[in-house]
């Protein structure tokens, strides 16, 4: 029998649902790229250079996760940015 | 000057009369598209704290870009967390159109100087408005932003030139919101 690693057998706890979750904002046609930085330090107070950092990964790669943390706060990130009209959901780290 | 502009550390919006009673009807619709619907929950309790018995996404394209999904796999999580937001989304955007109206209508013939909460209704306005409009116009990628980009014998050549007026307006207000630049 092939001993494994203790840790990679837990099953008191499923490891994949204890992972943070994060906001993701996907890319889309109409904000504006300055909208977008714009949004990303008024709302999370980030340095001008990681909100273009940001922006850039969402325009580029088509998506980018801006924020993380426990769902509850990740549920209020999403809502914020609809509210300014960015298209964005909630996803778990990986 | 027309539009937006940054002058002595302090953001003006200048516009003239044909100029306002664009914005204002497009404004029009805009509200009609963001006003909630009838209480759908009979329970006094949820209606005072603005939740919704049941929620779905708008039929409508330009409304479901408003207020999106929050989970791309999970429409039971989906329309939960709707019922917990939405109705709030709804009154927050109300009200930035309702201070919106009030910029219009001093920012016609002489400037007006906007306060941040006037600046935050614009910049937020004139984004909803361009998201309605690129619904709209089906506009896919950047390329379809390309003010060449549409048939000029298309219909829909007005729809455009207008989102193409927003997007300015819209660049102008960062732009006067970041004078440095970004």
């Amino acid at each position: 029998m092939t001993a494994l690693p203790a840790e990679d057998t837990q099953i008191l706890s499923d490891a994949k649902t204890d992972k943070p979750w994060v906001t993701l904002v996907w890319n889309d046609p109409v904000n504006l790229m300055d909208y977008v930085v714009h949004v990303f330090m008024t709302h999370f107070g980030y340095s001008k250079e990681k909100a273009t950092e940001l922006m850039l990964q969402v325009h580029q790669e088509g998506r980018s996760a801006v924020s993380h943390g426990d769902r509850e706060s990740m549920e209020r990130d999403v809502a914020a940015m609809h509210g300014y009209g960015l298209w964005a959901t909630l996803g778990k780290d990986d | 000057m027309s539009g937006y502009y940054h002058a002595d550390e302090q953001i003006w919006l200048q516009l003239d009369e044909p100029e306002a009673e664009v914005l204002a009807s497009l404004v029009d619709q805009l509200q009609e598209m963001v006003r909630p619907g009838e209480p759908a929950s009979g329970d006094p309790l949820d209606e005072l704290v603005g939740i919704d018995a049941q929620a779905t996404p708008p039929p409508d394209a330009a409304q479901a870009r408003l207020f999106p999904d929050a989970y791309r796999e999970d429409p039971e999580a989906a329309d939960e967390f709707r019922r917990f937001t939405e109705r709030e989304l709804r009154a927050a955007r109300l009200e930035q159109i309702a201070a919106f109206r009030a910029t219009l209508s001093d920012a016609v013939g002489d400037a007006t100087l906007l306060d941040q909460a006037s600046t935050a209704a614009s910049l937020g306005v004139l984004n909803d408005l361009r998201l309605v409009l690129g619904t709209r116009l089906g506009l896919q990628t950047d390329e379809d932003n390309e003010p060449g980009a549409m048939d000029p014998e298309d219909p829909r050549q007005p729809l455009f030139a207008a989102y193409h007026w927003l997007t300015w307006l819209q660049s102008q207000l960062l732009a006067a919101m970041h004078p440095d630049g970004f």
